[in-house]
């Protein structure tokens, strides 16, 4: 069907460069006409089609202007209000520019034509003429440049003492967040201790002593799966498995180099403890400032909600920052957009992989009272850790080696079931 | 120099097309890669699109053409639509835009232009033409090796591009890229110092540097714009490459991806974007500036007009190219980059829109009271300041850091640079084409054709790209597989459709134009050697190409490019070889 299908597009394609040949050589030859010889009526016809080209181009761009115009619903965020404010601004003045600019552009083409009785107008230069139309978008830049980077600054100032912090930890493909605990202070994090119950590299005097347990069960696993291939293995195979093994136990004294310290009276060690780490969805108290700290683990990703117009990109090895103030609750906004299911939403906005495009976590803005009510259900990192702990015990990979003589990992569960 | 005109010794099939060493021929060669780089480029994207406007929705017809790897029951797969992203990207922005436009037009004006026998360096010229085909075949390779090609957008950012473990594309097919790149460096250094050299060492009697027409001066400043931020690519690239097999850590710190923590610290994936976009935003101007030269003297030898304001025109062009290299920092306002040298990009980016704002204005100006002819190139030039100013004054809101926030890296972007320098460079290059077809291969292209070209490309590429921003005000960020996971996307849902249609019906415009382009090749009407009666050198050497441009003696200049409808004269043109008349002013 399909091959009978492409037959008749490609019969179908001959006859259409047949009769594109005949067009050509018709006009070419039958008028004895130069190609280079525009006649009176080509002149006419495209300017004719300059000016109703212009119309439609207009008239597109109203429609779409009043059907879409409105692209978002309204800044949830205060800062937010001062972005939408000038873009407005913004927006107005290139869109006179774009009117006035293409109105020209299209206009004189259909008024100069081309007629064989007169003559252009010799017109080389005109010192004012340019001084105008230097002067002029030099001073409508500086208002934009200044007003732009008054709101710039504002944003991206220093956020305040009492903000709250929340850090954001991306990796291929979801958001977890994490609150500092009662102490106010967020655990010392290290991305050697990453593991399956220890999704954030939490430092704790348990995690380290977990992880390097963990690292030995695999370097132990890893030399069992040699030794009993090395006989039928291929080389590379073999090669892998022991560059493994070496990458595994120089891991290991990795985590010897990390480091306890004191801040603000408390042992980073112990600081993790209470840290509260929610997936699936973070919530925010309303009115109040945030400042979110993100953080990667692999690739460089970007932390993107549209609502609140706040974006920031989130990149391995160097934390960064954004702050803002919540000003409209979850329950506000599904009024306001007249729809029940409405939800505030992160999403990565900087290309990570196959799964970049679902890429997300909720977000949740609410009252004060509510937000503490729904922090206090959330587990601490220490209670949590021992909970996993009981329900999946220390994952064992020796089990993998039996079918499995890739090198072993303890996450590929995991990564597999992110996908 | 003078004798070379006059040794005519056989050529052999091999030296006259293949390595050939005759500027005229290298510049069809570009033209005819090019092209056929652009017909992939098209095709990749109207793949992308389809997915994009019929979500989820399975074409049969894909799943027999592409194969189960790229397109399993008819959809495309999600790695498959990163790679063609990818590719898309680099193949226009590279191989399109760059080769081939400065490539066929640098090369075909430059020595005709100026009065030259040919380039300073035939042989390096002809090196960058082969530079630039085996980087195109390499970056073609790519499409089909295990993994796939490159995946990670245009810009390649690592750590994603930097390691196997993050994507598929991350492997062979980056080592490609990477490797390719590095080919095509090479290929625009040893044509860029070329025509830096020849521009400013062969200009023959006369061609004092006010009198070079716009297309050469737009050129030099290309090509300088190419020689000094190209190499910084290829540190940028050789440094990713090392990163990527020898273990070391440039760009890369403190990454647990594969179940692995890896033993890489201290690097910086923010260095990676300093470097390539202190190639990446000159490369803007490299792709736009040439079409803006064409566009001048087509503009003005078609209005019957002088160009206005020739010195302006100098200026904003040496200014633009200046500015280029202190705004690369606009691209990286959401990296946690200090907002304090965030401003100073905001400050300098923004400076851009004076000199390109006189350029438009000027180009107004020539239309009017001019006279004009509306040949197809004339259209496309039409076209092309348009969509410049179009597409520039969108750069202004993404330029402005606090608004760049809420629309960076969705199709807001997309839209702003598929317009300005898309579709702008585009223009410029098809408007060239048809200007100078009759010089490069002494036929005329149908005139008809070239209208219906020009009519149906122009609204089906505004029909792409004006209602691509309502999609990116909306929030819908680009490189996206699909938007259906987030439900306050689905509003833009028709527009995309109204989009991948519209971008359907422009590639198969393009067919038309590919039709005239290769049917007038070999059957076109003869051309005549001034057929638009033009003024300046290319149109005084015979219609059949001599090696040496010239048969006798190289002309002299007497006068500047475009004195059209200069009152002092009857015709309403004056090639530049007319001595002045007693008591007329030279400009």
């Amino acid at each position: 069907m399909f091959k009978l299908l492409i037959l008749l597009v490609i019969i179908l394609g001959v006859i259409a460069v047949l009769q594109l040949a005949r067009v050509y050589d018709l006009t070419a030859s039958l008028r004895k006409k130069r190609e280079e010889e525009i006649s009176y009526a080509d002149n006419k016809l495209n300017a004719f089609l300059m000016l109703s080209f212009m119309v439609v181009f207009f008239v597109s761009f109203i429609w779409l202007l009043i059907n879409y115009g409105d692209y978002l619903p309204p800044a949830a965020s205060a800062h937010g209000e001062g972005v939408d404010t000038l873009m407005h601004i913004n927006m107005v003045i290139i869109i006179i520019v774009f009117f006035v600019v293409n109105f020209l552009l299209f206009y004189f083409p259909y008024k100069y034509y081309y007629r064989k009785d007169r003559k252009a107008t010799f017109l080389a230069h005109d010192n004012k003429l340019e001084l105008i139309w230097t002067v002029i978008p030099t001073i409508v830049l500086a208002f934009i440049i200044i007003y732009g980077l008054a709101t710039w600054q504002e944003i991206t100032g220093e956020a305040s003492e009492d903000a709250l912090q929340v850090e954001l930890y991306s990796k291929q493909f979801d958001w977890t967040a994490r609150y500092s605990g009662d102490n106010g202070k967020f655990g010392h994090s290290d991305y050697n201790l990453i593991s399956g119950t220890n999704p954030l590299g939490i430092v704790t005097a348990e995690s380290i002593e977990e992880k390097a347990a963990e690292l030995e069960a695999e370097i132990e696993a890893n030399r069992a799966a040699l030794e009993e291939g090395r006989d039928y293995l291929p080389a590379g195979k073999v090669e892998a498995i022991e560059d493994k093994i070496a990458r595994l136990i120089r891991h290991k004294s990795r985590l010897l180099e990390i480091d306890q310290y004191e801040s603000g009276g408390i042992n980073a060690w112990e600081a993790g403890d209470d840290d509260r780490i929610v997936k699936g969805e973070f919530h925010l108290p309303v009115g109040r400032e945030v400042e979110f700290i993100f953080r990667s683990r692999d690739v460089i990703h970007s932390a993107y909600m549209p609502h609140f117009r706040a974006q920031m990109n989130s990149v391995p090895g160097i934390p960064t920052r954004f702050k803002m103030v919540p000003t409209i609750t979850t329950d506000s906004m599904r009024t306001i957009v007249n729809n029940p299911d409405f939800d505030y939403v992160l999403l990565c906005n900087k290309v990570c992989g196959a799964a970049h495009f679902n890429m997300q976590i909720k977000v949740v803005i609410e009252s004060e009272e509510k937000y503490n009510a729904w922090l206090s259900e959330q587990k601490t990192f220490l209670a949590k850790e021992a909970a996993e702990e009981e329900a999946a015990p220390v994952e064992t990979p020796a089990e993998n080696t039996e079918e499995n003589t890739e090198p072993i990992s303890s996450e590929t569960a995991d990564q597999s079931a992110s996908l | 120099m003078g004798g070379h005109a006059n040794h005519h010794h056989e050529e052999s099939f091999i030296s006259k097309f293949v390595f050939s060493q005759d500027h005229k021929m290298i510049s069809k060669q570009f033209l005819i890669t090019a092209i056929v780089m652009g017909i992939v480029a098209v095709m990749l994207s109207v793949l992308f699109r389809l997915q994009l406007g019929w979500d989820g929705e399975s074409f049969k017809m894909l799943n027999f053409f592409l194969g189960d790897k790229w397109a399993p029951e008819g959809i495309l797969d999600r790695n498959a639509y990163l790679a063609l992203v990818t590719i898309h990207g680099t193949i226009m922005v590279f191989f399109v835009l760059t080769g081939g436009l400065s490539g066929t037009f640098a090369n075909l004006l430059i020595p005709l232009q100026i009065g030259a026998r040919d380039m300073a360096s035939g042989f390096l010229n002809m090196l960058s033409y082969w530079f630039f085909f085996v980087s195109s075949v390499i970056m073609l390779a790519s499409l089909f090796v295990e993994g796939g090609a490159a995946s990670g957008g245009w810009t390649v950012y690592p750590p994603l591009s930097a390691l196997p473990q993050a994507m598929p594309g991350s492997g062979l097919g980056m080592n490609l890229w990477l490797i390719s790149m590095v080919l095509f460096v090479a290929s625009s250094l040893l044509g860029g110092l070329n025509y830096v050299v020849t521009i400013v060492n062969l200009r023959t009697t006369g061609m004092r540097m006010t009198r070079l027409p716009l297309t050469i001066w737009a050129l030099l400043v290309t090509a300088i714009l190419g020689v000094l931020s190209f190499p910084v690519l290829v540190s940028c690239v050789v440094l990713l490459i090392m990163d990527r097999t020898m273990g070391t850590a440039f760009y890369l710190s403190d990454i647990y991806i594969g179940g692995e923590a890896l033993d890489v610290t201290g690097g910086s994936p923010i260095l990676f974007q300093h470097l390539f976009w202190f190639l990446g935003h000159p490369e803007v101007y490299i792709v736009i500036l040439p079409a803006l030269g064409i566009s001048s003297e087509i503009i003005s030898t078609n209005s019957r007009k002088p160009i206005f304001g020739y010195r302006a025109m100098v200026g904003s062009l040496l200014a633009i190219g200046f500015l280029s290299f202190i705004v690369w920092g606009h691209h990286m306002f959401l990296t946690g980059m200090s907002p304090f040298l965030g401003s100073v990009f905001v400050f300098t980016t923004l400076l851009i829109a004076i000199p390109s704002a006189v350029k438009a204005f000027n180009y107004i100006t020539t239309l009017w009271k001019g006279n004009i002819r509306f040949t197809p190139a004339m259209l496309f030039s039409i076209g092309l300041v348009s969509t410049f100013v179009t597409g520039g004054l969108t750069g202004i809101i993404l330029a402005d850091s606090a608004l760049d926030i809420n629309v960076h890296d969705t199709y807001f972007v997309v839209a702003h640079f598929h317009v300005v320098m898309g579709m702008s460079a585009i223009f410029g290059m098809l408007a060239g084409v048809y200007h100078w077809f009759p010089k490069m291969f002494g036929k005329m292209l149908n005139t008809k054709l070239g209208y219906a070209h020009f009519w149906l490309t122009i609204v089906s590429g505004y029909g792409v790209f004006l209602p691509m921003h309502f999609v990116g005000m909306a929030g819908s960020p680009r490189r996206y597989y699909s938007n259906s996971e987030f439900e306050f996307l689905h509003w833009v849902t028709d527009l995309n459709t109204l989009i991948s249609t519209f971008a359907i019906i422009g590639a198969i415009s393009q067919l038309i134009f590919l039709f005239n382009f290769f049917y007038s090749v070999f059957r076109g009407q003869k051309a005549t050697a001034n057929p638009w009666l033009s003024n300046t050198l290319e149109w005084t050497t015979p219609v059949e190409h001599i090696h040496g441009n010239w048969p006798g003696a190289l002309p002299e200049v007497h006068r500047w490019a475009y004195d059209y409808s200069n009152p002092e004269h009857e015709d309403d043109f004056v090639p530049q070889t007319v001595p002045l008349k007693e008591g007329e002013v030279a400009h």
